[in-house]
């Protein structure tokens, strides 16, 4: 890929990270006249560490779980100076300050009204700080606080229904995206802005060291959880379900064993089986089976 | 003009003057009155501003930490929980630089939960890279915000200003305000010109990580900027002097009958008016006592306490907050000054006091005045109840 002036090389993400590619992916969508507030996590590590910045767009990073609330101020503050119809603003973080410390920022920001497009990286758990499970890890994950065992097979939850949560504000436009389709997490991304109000994108984004596959993985490795089932592409607007990706649904299993977290699973079918359960579910749910 | 006005009013009216552009709070007893006049304001259009409701103080101090990053003049208020919860965010601002002017209604902390004021809250965060000014009256509270927005502003200094005003005892008391005018407002505090913001026509990066090789200079940039800046209180209050006909020295202490002060009580906000009744009682009978008062906190006015009390014999240190388990807050900073100076007072005792509401009289005054003639206390509490404190309480 080419240079990109709005998210430079020469950061350091680990080789092969689906935040990296879809956080490149969100901003150069959105183009220069943004301006971003990110939480702490990864993507504020790898980006920013002084004296150097990767983002070519006005970038400010605060706290864990504020970016949400900071966004808020800026938007605020945009509209106080009358060029909010010239600046999108875009709040961002991971799943974990996003589904768990950030979520009542998040609520807020949504509950508000305020013109802000908030970008969910979601890698299925805390990984700056090692692995943790996060309230999006998925069930079954082995994880450094949910490690499998002779009496557990990894999280014992499944994974909290954000997009959902995000609806249920009555917020005009909620998608989920992978990093496995980069133009589609552009399209989402420009959709979105164009749409006044609090909209809300997750993207699903690899973590090859956290995941355990091989660096050069991260896109087959997304786009197998979207062709299971367990990682559903839709966009709601105006809280209806206006588009899905279609899928030939394959079998979890398959994108399992593509992965170390889940590698204590695979001599375990009655596990696989509840896997699978939630793969059809969400087939069904999300109408995801393509026709014959 | 003069006004009679309850104490949040008098404050929500000079912050109309202020005209912030975002205006941010989440509600908590005693500082709503405040919130909920700017909120009319906006709402009847003679505040030009965003005001934004929030889900909690953090996002509160979030929001207008992003106001202010965006190169916005912002504004918000809270008290006691309230500020604990801001905490983190209260410390990442000072770390960004960031003028930011915020009321604290002083008022205790839980548990047990008590509405009541002392100035344990905004004690607790002296840490934080914030001035702290303390008010005596509303009078003071009103000119110390339009004082404050000059500081946090000013280029040397680029720090945010927290005003401390007693909980129920100023915020909901009735007195007479000179309101300063509009057009004097705009002449002392101009619109705010900040130095750096976020804005796409120039893009920078704001909130960085910084690894040991930068974290700590920039801890040093602050405590640099504190220390200077206690001469630029004394200018600016110089310049607020003259433009609105006051009279403070220079807002880090005043000092009241220390002269030949042998017995003199230091002691912050609310209080020091009861503690002036009493100081002109003893002094109509003759007795050399006298009140230093502390104005600003933070930066702490080391040579100005030093230089005030260095001819008295005997001070008492009056806190309306406690460090569990240590010397009382502004007791210690009063100890430190005067480690290793040749010139001080023999004796300095501490006392807590007034928390959680408890009243302090002029009796509690002259009990303190009467406890500089027996032996030094550390950490005192006056006016406890005895009845509260037998076996059965406690088991």
């Amino acid at each position: 890929m080419e240079n990109s002036p709005l998210f430079k090389s020469g950061h350091t993400a680990c080789a092969g990270c689906g935040q990296a590619i879809a956080a490149r992916m969100v901003v150069e969508a959105a183009g220069p006249n943004t301006i971003i507030a990110n939480n702490t996590g990864c993507l504020e590590v790898f980006t920013t560490k002084f004296p150097e910045t990767a983002w070519g767009v006005p970038w400010i990073h605060s706290l864990f779980e504020n970016s949400a609330a900071v966004a808020s101020g800026v938007e605020a503050a945009l509209k106080y100076l009358g060029k909010k119809d010239n600046i999108n603003v875009i709040a961002q973080g991971g799943d974990g300050s996003t589904a768990d410390i950030g979520l009542q920022a998040l609520s807020g920001m949504l509950e508000r009204g305020h013109d802000i497009l908030y970008v969910c990286y979601d890698n299925e758990a805390y990984m700056n700080t090692g692995v943790q499970r996060s309230g999006l890890t998925p069930f079954d994950t082995n994880t450094t606080t949910s490690p499998a065992g002779a009496q557990s097979s990894g999280n014992i939850r499944p994974k909290k229904p954000m997009p959902e949560i995000a609806l249920a504000h009555g917020i005009p436009y909620v998608a989920t995206a992978s990093a496995g389709f980069p133009q589609d997490i552009q399209r989402k991304v420009k959709k979105a802005i164009s749409i006044k109000g609090p909209k809300y994108i997750q993207i699903h984004v690899p973590c090859p060291l956290g995941w355990r596959h091989e660096s050069n993985q991260m896109i087959p490795v997304a786009k197998l959880a979207v062709d299971c089932g367990l990682y559903p592409l839709f966009e709601y607007e105006n809280g209806v379900l206006i588009a899905q990706k279609k899928i030939t649904p394959k079998p979890v299993e398959e994108y399992l064993k593509s992965q170390g977290r889940f590698k204590h699973l695979l001599n375990n079918p009655e596990e696989i089986k509840k896997i699978q359960a939630i793969a059809d579910n969400n087939i069904m749910k999300y109408n995801l089976k393509a026709q014959a | 003009m003069k006004e009679f006005l309850e104490g949040s009013h008098a404050i929500a009216e000079v912050i109309r003057s202020c005209k912030p552009g975002v205006i941010s709070a989440y509600p908590i007893t005693p500082q709503t009155h405040i919130v909920e006049d700017l909120a009319q304001m906006v709402s009847d259009g003679s505040l030009k501003s965003q005001f934004v409701n929030v889900e909690s103080e953090h996002s509160a101090a979030s929001v207008v930490l992003g106001g202010s990053a965006t190169g916005v003049r912002v504004y918000t208020a809270t008290s006691s929980q309230g500020l604990f919860y801001m905490q983190e965010v209260i410390f990442n601002i000072a770390g960004m630089r960031l003028p930011v002017v915020m009321t604290c209604a002083n008022r205790a902390i839980s548990a047990p939960i008590n509405i009541w004021n002392d100035q344990q809250d905004s004690i607790s965060l002296r840490d934080a890279g914030w001035f702290q000014i303390y008010a005596e009256n509303n009078q003071e509270a009103v000119d110390f915000h339009l004082i404050g927005y000059r500081l946090a502003e000013d280029k040397r200094v680029m720090l945010p200003v927290m005003v401390c005003m007693d909980g129920f005892i100023l915020t909901h008391g009735m007195e007479a305000v000179d309101m300063p005018e509009q057009e004097k407002v705009n002449k002392f505090l101009p619109d705010y010109d900040p130095l750096y913001k976020l804005d796409p026509v120039k893009p920078i990066s704001m909130g960085l990580l910084a690894d040991p090789d930068y974290y700590m200079e920039t801890r040093f940039a602050i405590q640099e900027t504190m220390k200077e800046s206690i001469g630029y209180l004394a200018d600016i209050s110089q310049e607020f002097n003259s433009a609105f006909g006051r009279d403070y020295k220079d807002l880090l202490v005043e000092e009241y009958q220390l002269k030949d002060a042998e017995k003199v009580i230091v002691a912050m906000g609310s209080v020091c008016g009861t503690i002036k009744e009493a100081v002109d009682e003893l002094r109509s009978k003759g007795k050399k006592v006298g009140l230093l008062r502390i104005i600003t906190y933070r930066p702490f006015p080391y040579a100005r306490v030093c230089e005030a009390l260095k001819n008295v014999t005997k001070v008492a240190v009056l806190d309306k907050a406690v460090s569990l388990g240590a010397y009382a807050p502004i007791a210690v900073e009063v100890k430190a000054a005067f480690y290793g100076k040749k010139k001080g007072p023999k004796m300095v005792s501490s006392f807590v006091a007034g928390l959680g509401g408890r009243d302090i009289t002029l009796e509690t005054i002259h009990e303190i005045f009467r406890r500089l003639s027996t032996k030094e206390v550390n950490s005192d509490f006056v006016d406890l109840k005895p009845e509260l404190l037998k076996e059965e309480y406690g088991e």
